[in-house]
This record gives C-alpha cells, structure tokens and sequence, in this order.
C-alpha cells in the first residue's frame, strides 16, 4: 500500500531535518518530539476532543500520537506535505477508515463527550452528524433533486413531501446552487459542471443537518471561479457548522480557516492561529513548508 | 553582498523564486548604498562650501527615486507571482516599508544639499558646523548599521540602532538650544543659523529612518512588531 511506503521513506527524510543545522537568529526546532504540538493545539470548547491518537496501517504507524481539540463552529484546516497524515487523521473524525481492513485506531476521541470508537456506536448516525464531501465530486447517478433528498429519506427526516421540497430546497440554498439548478431538479447530476457537482455534493452533505462537515481537498478537481464559490461556502457554512478541511492549497487555508494544524509524516507539529501561521509561523518545518523550502 | 545568512531565503524547491528574493535584496542594499553616499556627500559639500558638490546631490536624488520605484515593482511582481508567506512575506513587506524610508533619507540628502548652496550664496553661518559635523558621523554611521544588520539579520544591532536614536534627538536639541542662543545674542544671525537648523533637522531625520529600517529588521527576524512600544518590549523581542 502507497501510504506504508511513503512513511517508510520519510522516516530517512525526518532524520535528514533533524541534522540541519538551526538557522541563526530564529529558536529553531527541526526536530519532532512525539506527542509535542507547539501553539495552540487545545481549545476551551471542544466539539471534538482527541487525545493521543493513533493510526496503524498494519505495523505502520501514520499518526503518531496526536492530541487535538477541535472548537465548535471553527474551520480548521490541515495542511502538510503528501503522506504526512492528515487524510488519515480527518477520516477518524467520521470512522470512514473503519472500511480498510488493515487499518487501527488507537486513542482516545470524543464527539461533545461521546467516543466516537465506542464498539456499540451507530457508525451510520455518526456520519450524519459528521458529513464528509471528498476530493471529487461524487453525485449518485441520479437527478439533482434524489441527491440531496436520498440522506434525508433513509434517515427519516422527512414525513412529507413538501417537508422532503424544503429539505433540498433549504440545502441547495445553503450550498449556493439553488438559482443555478431550481429549474432543472429533475436533470441528471452528472450533467453538471465539476464545480456545480462539488456543491451538490456539499447540499447532499448538509440535508442531514449534520453538525460537522469535513472536508478532503474539495477544490483540488475545481477550477478558480469554482473554488472560489466553494470557499464563499465555507465561510458561510462555519456560523452553523464546524468544518474540518484538509487541503495542499495554502492560499486556501489561509484564506478560509481560523486555525492551521501542519502535519509532518504523522505528527502534528504545529496549530495556531491562521494569521499566525502565515505569517510568522512558531515551528521551523512548518516555516519551511509553508513557504515552499520543502513538501 | 553575498552572505552564509542569504541561505534564509535561498533554499525554497523554486530557485527561481531564490533568485527573485536574492535580487531584492541585492537591490535594496544598492540603493541602501546609494542613500549613505548622499548624505555623506551633501555633509561634505556643506562644510567644505562645495557648490559643485552639492549640485552632484540634488541631481542624483534621480536616480535615488529611480531605485524606490523599480525596488516596490520588483516586490509587486514577487507577491503577485509567488504569494510569499512566513519569513518570505517579512522580507517582502519590510523592503517596501524600507525603501519608502531610504527615499526619504534621499530627500534629506537633496535638502542638505539645498541648504549647502542657500548658506554659500548667503555667507557661512557662524555656528553649527562641528555639530553638523558631529551629528552628521553619527546617523551615518546608524544608517550604515541598519543596512548592515538587514544584510545580515542581525535583530540585536538592530537593537543597538534603535537604542542610538535617543542619542541622537538629544544632540540634536543641545545643537538647537545653542544656536537659538547665538540667533538671540545677534538677530543678523538668524537667517544663516535656521539653514544650519534645517540642516541638523534633516540629519536628525536621517536618523529617524535608519531606526525604522532598524525596526523593520527586527521584524523581519522575529516576526513581532516593535514599532510605538516601548524599549523594553523590544529587548524582550530581540532576547527570546
């Protein structure tokens, strides 16, 4: 499996940053202590708590020991270098590695005080609450209209048809697709641009009203003008959400998120501020990668 | 002025962008260089009542408001294209600040210069010119330092810059206090002695700019602003 490789790789890349010589002037701290995040990893009101998180891919750890709050109603990004682990990390918000096999979390996580790996929780109600929109837009083979409805039919959230009309309404709405497509909710949502697709895909995300939305790259398919209707989203959808993105675009995170996590070949070196982190930065491997000396 | 610490912004993936920041530098130390000749210049064409000398600084101020121009489009184009961050962004941002800093010591330098011809045409002044002489080394001297230390990143000469500042102001108030004695002594005095004011005002000015530049380099190493707090803040940023 790539990941075990890229870890296995890295590992030799982590010593060789270890050994560089620290710049003068600057306190620098190129080498990762485990477990040790500098900044502002901790938050006073948690929607999740995580507490020394562990992913295995078999024998390979990819997160080593991260601790992390993440506050109610904040978009958070993470950013990092390919293979650092912060994809692995996101889909243990929602249990979504619980589909690979070889996969095991370690840990302590917590949604507002409930663990998300009790063994007796509902992964299916967990995922309502914590919605996930990927890299690439996914719309089902089906209209406009059955996309955004089908959560809100197999959870039960609508008695009515009219009530199911508000529900997709309302979402699209929020999704800023409504203008776009209220006159064609019965055409096929292949049919659709990529960037028209991508917010689809965010409307299907929120008709559960979830409470999280995490999000895997979702610009990196789009083009500029479609990014950046996408971001507008973002920064609407964080009064009712709390949103989680992970993205390689810098300029994105800095532009959407109020805190930055970096990741680095499976630790979490650094969160703070977003204004912060971009600009004077507290950890030299996050310096070094922000301003592309590395990545 | 190639130096191990030009490494800070010389190891991105992008050489290109090395060379852009490289550049940047390059330039600003240029005109840097250019500015200290100027005043140093427009000093000399004073003392020495060198008309032809002072006429060398008005029209070189040209070329001073030439470098200001190109150095702020360079750093136009590099924000434009590489959307710098982190110490890269400092870097950028501080030589625009900077640059507007040393027109201005140009300026000072075209206006000394002004006052070089003025005091020819109208007599020497009778007082003034050791202390022309005096606060004229030491601001010079701090310019020469500030661009030392933005060469180098050097935060605590940068400090020490800052620091040479209070220095300055007070030299330049015994001066001011001085001549006002002379201008009241004998009122024929007065028109010579104000050129000499003028004069110290723009040397004290002059050292004013070398302590933003002074300033700018603190934050472009430690990434905290020092501007408008006092002293001491500064010397905790500079100490941690």
């Amino acid at each position: 499996m790539n990941t075990l490789n890229t870890t296995v790789s890295n590992e030799a890349g982590l010593q060789n940053a270890a050994v560089t010589p620290a710049k003068e002037e600057r306190p620098a701290e190129t080498v990762i202590e485990e477990g040790q995040t500098v900044g502002t990893p901790f938050s006073d009101d948690p929607k999740f708590r995580l507490r020394n998180v562990e992913v295995f891919y078999g024998a390979d750890r990819a997160i080593k020991n991260i601790s992390l709050d993440i506050a109610r109603n904040e978009v958070i990004a993470f950013i990092g270098p390919s293979g650092c682990g912060k994809s692995t990390f996101l889909r243990c918000l929602n249990r979504m590695n619980d589909s690979i096999d070889i996969c095991r979390v370690k840990g302590a996580l917590h949604l507002d005080d409930q663990d998300i790996y009790d063994p007796k929780r509902d992964v299916v109600e967990l995922r309502a609450r914590v919605g996930m929109v990927f890299q690439k837009p996914n719309p089902f083979p089906k209209s406009i209209y059955d996309n955004v409805a089908y959560g809100p039919r197999i959870h039960g959230l609508a008695n009515r048809k009219s009530d199911l009309d508000d529900i997709v309404e309302n979402s699209l709405r929020k999704a800023g697709l409504w203008n776009e497509v209220k006159d064609r909710l019965d055409a096929t949502a292949t049919g659709m641009s990529g960037g028209q697709q991508q917010r689809l895909c965010i409307a299907r995300a929120i008709a559960v009203s979830p409470e999280v939305v995490l999000m895997d790259e979702p610009c990196s398919a789009l083009d500029p003008i479609a990014t950046a209707k996408v971001e507008e989203l973002i920064a609407e959808l964080s009064a009712s959400y709390t949103i989680v993105i992970v993205t390689h675009s810098m300029q994105q995170a800095a532009r959407v998120s109020h805190r930055t996590a970096y990741f680095h070949l499976g630790h979490l070196v650094e969160v703070n501020d977003t204004d912060k982190v971009f600009t004077s930065p507290e950890h030299e491997l996050t310096e070094s990668y922000i301003t592309g000396r590395f990545g | 002025m190639p130096n191990q610490k030009d490494d800070v912004y010389g190891d991105h993936i992008s050489h290109k962008f090395n060379d852009e920041l490289m550049e940047l530098k390059t330039q600003f130390l240029k005109m840097g260089g250019m500015v200290e000749t100027q005043v140093e210049r427009a000093v000399e064409a004073l003392v020495d009542s060198d008309g032809h000398l002072a006429e060398e600084v008005r029209a070189n101020d040209k070329k001073v408001d030439k470098m200001e121009v190109d150095l702020d489009e360079e750093a136009i184009l590099i924000i434009a294209r590489r959307q710098p961050t982190a110490r890269d962004l400092r870097l950028v941002i501080s030589v625009i600040k900077m640059v507007a800093d040393l027109e201005r010591v140009g300026d000072e330098a075209k206006k000394i210069a002004k006052m070089a011809i003025k005091l020819m045409e109208e007599g020497q002044a009778p007082r003034g010119y050791v202390e022309i002489r005096h606060i004229g080394n030491h601001v010079l001297s701090m310019l020469h330092d500030s661009l030392d230390a933005f060469a180098r990143l050097d935060s605590e000469q940068a400090l020490r810059i800052m620091k040479e500042d209070k220095r300055v102001d007070e030299e330049y108030q015994a001066a001011a206090r001085t001549l006002l004695t002379f201008m009241m002594e004998d009122t024929r005095n007065i028109s010579r002695c104000m050129s000499v004011m003028w004069v110290l005002r723009a040397l004290e000015r002059v050292g004013d700019h070398a302590c933003n530049i002074a300033e700018n380099v603190i934050f472009m190493v430690k990434g905290e602003d020092v501007r408008h707090t006092p002293m001491e803040e500064a010397e905790r940023v500079v100490s941690r």
